[in-house]
């Protein structure tokens, strides 16, 4: 069987150069930087403060709000600014990966806000978003049970890797791609989980395991990354 | 809190009395800017691009080539078209949303100050007269606000419009090859167009507040000057300003374009 | 007693310790045996309770905390005072040591004037603010602004031990609020701003051991910067 060789000269479970860092924005309660290869997120948070409009208050516990986007000029075909679907998808795909950590019943009445915007895009924008706001929300002192480390898997033609690149989403031969962003706790518990493309239930197994390593590694930098902001 | 937090009014006091004294609370003189720190290249797939940090204010901008048919009444000119977004992400006072007033001030005053002045040669923009023209479109977005938003921003837009690649256009497809950026940058003028806005804060004149000093300020006017040359200008909020007040103003602006442009020149390499 | 134990940095969801007889402390949380850690923050132990001291997070609002609020508004019988916390704090005419006319509320306290005051009842309605006690009332000069409620602690030092430091060194008089507001009256605008840089010091150094070393280095080197400025001039 020959080895599968991907366009950037990557192993198949090998993920790109990752870079994170924390304390980014002065103004913010909490913010943080996700850097996964060309892909470059920031978030900020804000809160827990009192939220508003009053209607949308939940007396019995705090609200998470996080509104995801993307820079105009983050990928080759501008995007005109503003929101559009797709923000609107992942901003709400954000916030179920990332509630089930945030103790919400610590704020009543009260919201937490996320905001992430994409500089630099080459896939996996999602996933950079969703690794910069946990370690932002941690950075603010929100109360969490854990942090919330998020991948994709891939699968190219018939092979499964780790973090695609947008030339690899862009796969064309044999059965195409297939792509899997994966969002988990350090704990195993799966909190965000999405999938474009043509998968057997049988290799979705293997997926779930290969995630869960690269989770963990990612867990390491966010942890890192938050240990290291006091320096 | 969701209240826009304004500094109090004691701050005032002492930022006020302080003034007085030609001195302010982080060591200044009224007419020095904070540190000046550009960052090139932040996003790759930008044809431009720049990180810009006027002390704690941070800015991104970014430019991107678009083509498109000319107006009908300058067929032979390019255009240019300048966007800022004020994001909550950069301060607890800014809500998501379409632009407000602010936003679109920015974004206002910024292509004012690029247009009017010819810093961009609009005729070098023309692909075919009539027919297809380029687009500069020049995306600003807030970071951090620690005040002066609107110099920050300007001085984002110059930068990275400076440091601009063309893009390759096959003209045959009418296709923009974004991956195949040509050594070609922008017809820019040589001299930088940069803004200074001066604000009043009680009965002295400063440049370049910081969050604290611009809520204090009564009155602002920014200009645009390039080389010398003032080709556009704007005064913002409510206090007025002396005929006689207004001269200084304008002595001010002009010295301390010179001193701008330098820094900003130093910035760059 | 308790000691300071090595500076830790804990995560959230990072496990503390583990065995049965551990005990949970604040933002901590025990599950099958382990403590884990709720919150981004410091770990400190002191015999078999593990308890997280938090380096960020908005202000919790206690009965018997003094803290310096800005007036937001001014209703019929008091005014509204923002503290930092999630809601606001009413401050009732009652409350104030003098005689206030209803009518005069405004020449007592100004919308966006600043004041120094006790909590002193949290319920539902909300929190109620007194300045019937020594050292509060209406701020009229002085250099006002703001660090994270958590660094508090460190600002005013065990005993008190740190915040004298300051005040010793600048000749400053310094009220810290609970909420992370502080007011610095002086002499001089200089010494002001000098504790202000102090302060703000200890809080971006908050985690270190031997603080105090710190700081003492911090105002040595302040008074030689400062001998050579003059030289210069």
């Amino acid at each position: 069987m020959v080895e599968f060789k991907r366009s950037d000269g990557r192993k198949l479970d090998e993920m790109r150069e990752i870079e994170a860092r924390v304390n980014i924005i002065p103004n913010a309660d909490g913010s943080a930087m996700y850097r996964s290869g060309d892909t470059i997120a920031i978030a900020a948070v804000y809160g827990p403060k009192k939220m508003h409009p009053q209607h949308q208050q939940n007396p019995a516990k705090g609200v998470l709000r996080c509104t995801y986007n993307m820079m105009s000029f983050s990928v080759s075909d501008r995007i005109k600014p503003g929101i559009n679907r797709r923000s609107t998808e992942i901003s709400k795909i954000t916030e179920w990966a990332l509630e089930p950590v945030v103790m919400l019943d610590d704020f009543p009445g009260q919201v937490v806000d996320v905001f992430i915007h994409i500089i630099q895009a080459d896939a996996g924008t999602r996933c950079a978003g969703i690794n910069a706001a946990s370690m932002a929300l941690a950075h603010a002192g929100v109360p969490m049970k854990d942090l919330v480390n998020s991948i994709s898997v891939g699968k190219l033609d018939k092979t499964l890797v780790i973090d695609l690149t947008k030339e690899e989403e862009d796969f064309e031969e044999g059965e195409g791609p297939t792509d899997i962003p994966i969002s988990m706790t350090k704990e195993g518990q799966v909190t965000h989980f999405q999938l474009d493309g043509k998968i057997g239930a049988n290799q979705l197994k293997e997926v779930m395991d290969m995630a869960k390593k690269a989770c963990d590694k990612v867990y390491g930098i966010q942890k890192e990354a938050l240990k290291n902001s006091l320096k | 809190m969701d209240k826009v937090r304004t500094a109090s009014e004691i701050t005032g006091d002492v930022i006020r009395s302080y003034l007085s004294k030609g001195k302010r609370l982080d060591g200044r003189k009224p007419e020095d800017y904070r540190e000046l720190i550009i960052e090139k290249d932040i996003s790759k797939k930008a044809e431009g691009s720049v990180r810009v940090k006027l002390g704690k204010t941070e800015v991104l901008v970014g430019v991107k080539m678009g083509t498109s048919e000319p107006y009908p009444d300058s067929p032979k000119k390019g255009n240019l078209m300048v966007t800022a977004e004020l994001l909550p992400l950069s301060s607890p006072r800014f809500e998501n949303g379409p632009p407000k007033f602010p936003a679109i001030e920015l974004g206002r005053v910024t292509d004012r100050g690029l247009r009017e002045s010819g810093f961009l040669d609009f005729e070098k923009l023309c692909i075919k007269e009539g027919e297809k023209v380029w687009t500069v479109f020049v995306d600003i977005y807030s970071i951090n606000d620690d005040g002066n938003l609107l110099d920050a921003a300007n001085l984002g837009a110059i930068a990275a419009m400076r440091i601009a690649k063309m893009p390759r256009y096959d003209e045959e497809n009418d296709k923009i090859l974004y991956d195949e950026l040509t050594n070609e940058g922008l017809p820019l003028n040589k001299h930088a167009p940069v803004s200074v806005t001066i604000h009043k804060v009680g009965d002295n004149f400063l440049v370049d507040p910081t969050r604290e000093e611009e809520d204090m300020s009564d009155t602002r006017v920014t200009f645009g000057i390039m080389d010398g040359i003032i080709s556009s200008a704007q005064k913002g909020e409510k206090s007025p300003i002396s005929v006689e007040k207004f001269k200084e103003v304008f002595e001010m602006a002009e010295k301390i374009a010179k001193n701008l442009e330098t820094k900003l020149e130093k910035a760059l390499k | 007693m308790i000691q300071e134990n090595e500076r830790k940095v804990a995560v959230p969801g990072e496990i503390l310790a583990e065995g049965e007889d551990y005990l949970p402390g604040e933002w901590t949380e025990k599950r099958e045996g382990k403590i884990y850690s709720l919150k981004y923050g410091l770990v400190e132990e002191s015999g078999k309770l593990v308890k997280i001291i938090p380096l960020s997070g908005t202000y919790t609002p206690r009965r018997g905390n003094v803290i310096i609020g800005k007036v937001e508004n001014i209703t019929f019988n008091g005014w509204v005072i923002d503290i930092g916390a999630a809601d606001n704090a009413f401050l009732s005419l009652m409350e104030v040591p003098r005689y206030v006319n209803k009518d005069a509320l405004e020449e007592v306290m100004g919308i966006g004037d600043m004041v120094i005051a006790k909590i002193w009842s949290i319920n539902k309605r909300g929190i109620d603010l007194s300045l019937k006690s020594r050292g509060l009332g209406v701020i009229d000069e002085g250099v006002v602004f703001e660090i994270n409620p958590n660094k508090v602690p460190r600002v005013i030092g065990k005993e008190g031990s740190m915040i004298k430091l300051i005040k010793d060194e600048t000749g400053c008089n310094i009220t810290v609020g609970q909420n992370g507001a502080i007011l610095i009256n002086g002499d001089s605008i200089e010494n002001e701003l000098l504790a202000k840089k102090a302060i703000i010091h200890i809080s971006d150094k908050s985690y270190i051991k031997g603080l105090t070393e710190e700081m003492e280095n911090f105002f040595k080197e302040n008074k030689r910067e400062q001998s050579l400025k003059e030289e210069k001039n």
